[in-house]
């Protein structure tokens, strides 16, 4: 009986040490739950003025995260007629604009959206719209065309930002969508 | 008494190194438009071509400057297929307008292609530059 107390008043006392030295550490941060917590939901906010700059005139900058390398190779290689528009870059703008896009790419990152995003897509297959990728239309089974293409507040699937009031911070947050003429989205 | 009389020189002499910073780059552009024949720059062709309408088959069959940026120079315009919000043209509205060669530059050349279906002459950029730098809030 009296070595069973010691033994507990052993490890009560080993718990209240070293619990703080867990609590205590500085590498467990709530920034870096924050972190977790986006990782593990979205796919990566931009940080590149370049990028920002030049492909956030037109449309919202996309996050890289949302397309595999391949897409966006497909993408810089035919902006004479992107979509409709001229969008060429000079060169040093595009070797820039490349880089990033190749290196954040939804293939190469380990945000939990990107890697379904990136997992959805075939392999010998290169989409260059991201409505056009299998996650994002099964994402979209149950949006009517009145809230998206007959709805003048947002026109095209391609105007995330419409509805997806955190897109550019790569947020695609369920409590974060707005259907305007809708309101809150409650899958 | 003689702050206030260094202060005005003062903001005298910023505000007007602000204006001449900005007409320095059309200026500079116009010198440029200049070399390849747009002698005499003229507001009122610039203004015709700025309003003038161009038809196409298939999307948005009606395409002219004010698709995008409005017939109001002053106001805000959309990118007529993303619904993105463009800054106004008109310099008195919008500061930063008409400050950076480059980016006139790339625009001309996308914006005339989507327009007219071709680059614009130095005339025809000459001619825009001029009727837009004088656009005013009324």
């Amino acid at each position: 009986m009296k070595s069973t107390l010691s033994v507990t008043a052993v490890i009560f006392t080993i718990g209240v040490v070293t619990l703080p030295m867990v609590w205590g550490d500085s590498d467990f941060s709530w920034r870096e739950i924050e972190e977790y917590k986006h990782r593990s939901t979205d796919v990566a906010a931009i940080a590149n003025p370049v990028y920002e700059e030049e492909c956030g005139s037109c449309h919202i900058a996309y996050p890289p995260g949302l397309l595999p390398a391949r897409s966006w190779t497909k993408v810089m290689a035919g902006l004479n007629d992107h979509f409709g528009d001229n969008a060429e870059l000079d060169g040093a703008t595009y070797q820039s604009v490349s880089h990033f896009l190749l290196n954040n790419s939804a293939d190469k990152s380990d945000y939990r959206r990107s890697v379904k995003f990136s997992s959805s897509i075939k392999s010998d297959d290169a989409p260059v719209r991201i409505s056009d990728t299998p996650y994002f239309r099964h994402k979209h089974d149950e949006i009517s065309d009145r809230m998206v293409s007959a709805n003048p507040q947002v026109k095209s699937f391609s105007q995330c930002n419409a509805c997806h009031a955190k897109a550019e911070q790569g947020s695609f947050n369920e409590h974060d969508i707005r259907i305007p003429g809708y309101g809150q989205w409650d899958d | 008494m003689k702050i206030l009389a260094l202060t005005t020189a003062l903001l005298i002499s910023l505000s007007s190194a602000v204006t001449e910073a900005d007409s320095e780059t059309i200026h500079n552009l116009l010198q440029d438009y200049a070399t390849h024949g747009a002698i005499s720059p003229d507001e009122k062709q610039g203004e015709q071509l700025w309003q003038k309408t161009f038809n196409y088959d298939g999307e948005f069959p009606e395409r002219s400057c004010a698709s995008c940026h409005t017939k109001d120079l002053t106001a805000s315009g959309k990118h007529v297929k993303t619904n993105k919000v463009i800054k106004p043209m008109a310099p008195s509205s919008n500061s930063e307008r008409f400050t950076d060669s480059i980016k006139i530059e790339k625009w001309f050349k996308r914006n005339c292609l989507w327009t007219i279906a071709r680059e614009c002459t130095a005339q025809e950029k000459a001619n825009f530059l001029v009727y837009l730098n004088k656009t005013v809030k009324f």
